[in-house]
């Protein structure tokens, strides 16, 4: 495939473009869904073509076509240059990608089990019908089932000289009980809200034992019905690690994005409350709160070898010590805002996608107690965990989450279970709160595979190295 | 691809599943642009040639499906095998109703020639008029054309060749502490107008730069056309969904008056005030469904499979994941007023006026309680007069109880087309408001 890419790249440039580069991306995916003992759905896709990039002057061009011939790529790489032009037409200032040193090399992901070929549908049908049976005989009216699987083959090619291939192998698994009670539902996810996600096998799916969790789940959500609401007012709030992924997907990530604070996202993904003058000197959270944006970590949902500008897979430091010292760039948005070499932090959804800045596995680093100490070591509080509903505003300062389950805490106990818990708070005075920190035997590499960003929408893949935290003086029950 | 030969290749892979099977083929072609702005220049522009091949096949009941961007032989000699294969893997599924048998379409199409030609020139001339319009202002959104061509064929009988073209311009002004917006929807690029909707947005942000912080609580509320719409889509995907009805997590209880006598809610992709196709992800020609009539909840959106288990027949409204989610109606319409929006204005004695939603999500499907956000502007108004600017609100609202009976004091005569709901302003008694700026 590199001729096709190679060709797109010619097309490029022959048509005037001062730099182009190419993906020739071919992508199988496979999803199944059960409900209540019934496969509802299976979906087999495959998705193949090549997208084109090239930069002429100072404005940018993309084109794509899924016709994967050296000459269809080249007309894509000539349409590339064509839609560049039109962008003169309102430019911007000008753009200096610096140099990068050509590479050639071959990235694959591991797995024991490939999901699609190691694996029967057969088999995988039977897990997610037995799921749901299982939470259907533990008194839930509506129990759900599903998993995904993306296999993604990549050959890139750059007018510097990159020729990179990468297979990228990703698969999660999800179910949920939803109780269904006279004027209101409760719902039990497993292992979190969309299950979980990692760049790895089918093993994943194994090691998330459904089947040994499907009961507990049916128990809490008929438990949910019956119990008293979170009540209202502001006290101590303890996260569970799934909730927390979503708390530094949301108030973190998203915020640490170079293009978000160079106000390119602005009309629809938003903007940030963060500003680069302060980058270095600003304080995100407490001095426990240390959070990275690690490309490497193996089997998280984030990792990759070379991003989709053929930066290879780093580390990089975002909050050192409650300080933020990093973003999440790529080549155009870090040489603008001065910072230097891209991140490695470009992405796309798909070869008709245009790369752009996507979270890769932000974490936070674990600190040294375990989640019952937290708990223990808790006098009034609330603990929840599992996400339910998330909502933050377009500067991501602004957050309300609801989970799905919450449990008061009185004198350093669990004292009874609560339904419909939400919490509220401003991004860097909830940050600045946290007190105490799970340690690394509660670190869970969660895995996000729905983030919405870009217009045209991609879904990006990101991951969230994540463990329980406790936060002072939160407001909690927030209802209408 | 032309019309026929989309069917072509429908019929090709309808010959590689053969006999054995039902199946339903849809082919799709056309080409995607969109051109995007931020900082008052274009900095990410795009086009993409469109094609798939989608493919359900059933054998005796055991269901796949299968897609792909190939046409050659060998990719849809593959496309076939894989379905079939996966297909006599799976468990019968015992309420498989079938293929959508041979029904018409609705004669008119949302199609215009010169949105089918429209090239990135053209979108980026629609882009300088809107940020030219602001004068000086940072401007940022996009500018996207769509053309798409279909093919689809079932072993039941049904077969069309149809086609849709779509237009839109998002886009906001900002001065620095605030934002306003400006959209517009059509089938036809030339119905784009980058000046006014940049005249617009221009006008918001710099009514609203100056803006102070308001107590949190319930107010009365000028909610403008984009709220309108939001509200729509969760009462249409979590509500007017004969799935989520079926199980029991939906606020629809058929025949009671659910909302205000004033509101009057239906679904029609047929008409020509509409955009998009006139067919579902089954095949099933879409109609005029009603919804709410007179603040009584009348109708559910159904698709093969829910039909079938209610005794009904569908409404044509499956989605591509419908087995999944459920149908749910996506051309939705809110009966206008006879008042014009200053006039509901006019009314309020102390409310807000809120330009856009943000960030919505639901805490409960049943009540339909949705928290978001404001953006774009929220102005107070005082005796009638449209006042100083508010800091963005937070809200907790079910959007049930929005519309119920007495809280709907009025509707606008300012319907126009917002995504693919066709949407007036609506005057609300009173919204909650459940946070500020500042927490």
């Amino acid at each position: 495939m590199f001729d096709v890419a190679t060709a797109a790249v010619e097309g490029a440039l022959a048509a005037g473009a001062r730099y182009a580069d190419a993906r020739v991306m071919v992508t199988r995916t496979e999803g199944m869904a059960a409900r209540n003992g019934v496969i509802e759905s299976l979906r087999q896709d495959e998705a193949a073509g090549v997208g084109v990039r090239a930069l002429l002057g100072a404005s940018w061009g993309f084109f794509a076509t899924p016709v994967l011939t050296p000459a269809a790529a080249r007309a894509a790489g000539e349409e590339a240059a064509a839609v560049a032009r039109a962008s003169a037409l309102v430019p911007g200032p000008a753009v200096d990608l610096g140099g990068a040193a050509p590479i050639e090399d071959r990235w694959t992901s591991t797995w024991r089990e490939h999901p699609l070929d190691d694996v029967t549908l057969s088999e995988k049908g039977d897990l997610l019908v037995a799921a749901t049976q299982a939470i259907n005989d533990g008194g839930v009216g509506l129990a759900d089932a599903s998993y995904r699987v993306w296999d993604t083959e990549k050959w890139f090619v750059s007018s510097e000289g990159h020729r990179i291939s990468q297979h990228v192998v990703e698969c999660g698994a999800a179910m949920s009980a939803t109780a269904i009670g006279d004027s209101e539902t409760q719902r039990r996810s497993y292992p979190g809200i969309r299950g979980q996600y990692g760049t790895s096998g089918w093993e994943l799916v194994r090691e998330s034992d459904l089947l040994g969790n499907a009961p507990r789940i049916a128990d809490e959500a008929l438990a949910l019905l019956r119990a008293p609401s979170c009540p209202a007012g502001t006290t101590d709030l303890i996260l569970g690690s799934e909730q927390l992924a979503l708390q530094i997907h949301e108030s973190v990530g998203h915020a640490v994005e170079l293009d978000r604070i160079l106000g390119w996202e602005a009309a629809y993904a938003g903007t940030s409350w963060l500003d680069l003058a302060q980058l270095g000197s600003m304080r995100f959270g407490s001095p426990l709160m240390n959070i990275t944006a690690d490309a490497t970590l193996p089997g998280a949902l984030g990792s990759f070898g070379y991003d989709d500008e053929g930066t290879p897979a780093r580390s990089v430091d975002i909050v050192r010590e409650g300080v933020w010292v990093g973003v999440l760039s790529g080549r155009d948005s870090a040489a603008v805002a001065g910072l230097g070499d891209s991140g490695g932090m470009v992405r796309a959804d798909g070869y008709n996608r245009l790369p752009m800045v996507r979270m890769t596995n932000v974490g936070l680093i674990p600190g040294e107690s375990s989640l019952e100490e937290i708990v223990a070591a808790t006098d009034d509080g609330i603990l929840m965990d599992t996400n339910r509903s998330w909502s933050i505003d377009d500067k991501r300062l602004n957050f309300q989450f609801g989970c799905e389950i919450g449990w008061e805490i009185k004198n350093g106990r669990r004292v009874r279970m609560v339904r419909n818990p939400t919490y509220t708070g401003i991004s860097p005075t909830f940050w600045g709160s946290m007190d105490m920190i799970g340690n690394e035997s509660e670190w869970v590499f969660w895995g996000t595979p729905n983030c919405g960003k870009g217009q045209p929408t991609q879904i990006g893949h990101t991951g969230h190295p994540a463990v329980p935290a406790r936060f002072r003086n939160v407001r909690v029950g927030v209802r209408g | 691809m032309s019309d026929r030969e989309l069917l072509e290749v429908c019929d090709r892979v309808l010959a590689l599943v053969g006999d054995g099977a039902e199946a339903q083929v849809s082919v799709a072609e056309g080409v995607d642009g969109l051109t995007r702005f931020a900082n008052s220049s274009i900095h990410q522009n795009v086009g993409e040639r469109v094609r798939s091949v989608q493919l359900q096949v059933a054998l005796e009941g055991r269901v796949a499906s299968a897609a792909t961007t190939r046409t050659d032989d060998e990719a849809l000699a593959s496309l076939a095998s894989s379905a079939i294969r996966a297909a006599s893997l799976r468990p019968v599924d015992p309420q498989w109703p079938g293929m959508a048998p041979l029904a018409p379409l609705a004669p008119a199409e949302h199609w215009d020639d010169a949105t089918d030609a429209a090239g990135p020139d053209d979108r980026a001339a629609v882009v300088r008029a809107f940020v030219a319009a602001g004068e000086g202002l940072s401007a940022a959104g996009y500018c996207a054309t769509r053309a798409t061509r279909v093919g689809l064929a079932t072993t039941a009988g049904q077969r069309f060749e149809t086609r849709a073209t779509s237009a839109t311009l998002d886009g906001i002004q900002r001065t620095g502490t605030a934002d306003g917006s400006g959209r517009q929807t059509a089938l036809s690029l030339r119905h784009l107008d980058g000046a006014a909707a940049g005249r617009r947005a221009a006008a918001k942000a710099r009514g609203a730069s100056e803006a102070a912080d308001l107590e949190p609580g319930t107010y009365e509320v000028i909610l403008e056309r984009g709220c309108v719409a939001n509200i729509l889509d969760f009462l249409a995907t979590f509500g007017f969904n004969a799935k989520a009805h079926e199980q029991g997590t939906s606020f629809v209880h058929l025949g009671e008056r659910q909302f205000d006598e004033s509101v009057s809610i239906w679904d029609d992709a047929t008409d020509e005030r509409s955009i998009g196709f006139l067919h579902d992800a089954e095949g099933t020609p879409k109609r005029h469904l009603d919804l709410v009539r007179g603040g009584v909840t009348t109708g559910l959106a159904h698709d093969r499979r829910t039909a079938a288990r209610a005794g009904t027949e569908s409404t044509g409204h499956a989605t591509s994941d419908a087995y999944v989610a459920g149908p749910f109606p996506q051309n939705l319409f809110f009966g206008a007023g006879t008042r014009p929006a200053d006039a509901l204005i006019a009314s309020v004695n102390r409310g807000l006026l809120v330009t856009d939603f943000w960030y919505t999500r639901i805490l409960d499907p049943k009540t339909q309680v949705v928290t978001g956000l404001t953006r774009n502007g929220v102005f107070l108004i005082e005796n009638g007069e449209v006042g100083r600017a508010v800091r963005n609100l937070r809200f907790t609202q079910s959007y049930v109880a929005a519309l119920r009976p007495g809280n709907v004091v009025g509707i606008g005569d300012d319907a126009r087309l917002v995504g693919q709901h066709h949407v007036p302003t609506v005057h609300l008694a009173a919204w909650s408001f459940t946070g500020g700026a500042a927490g």
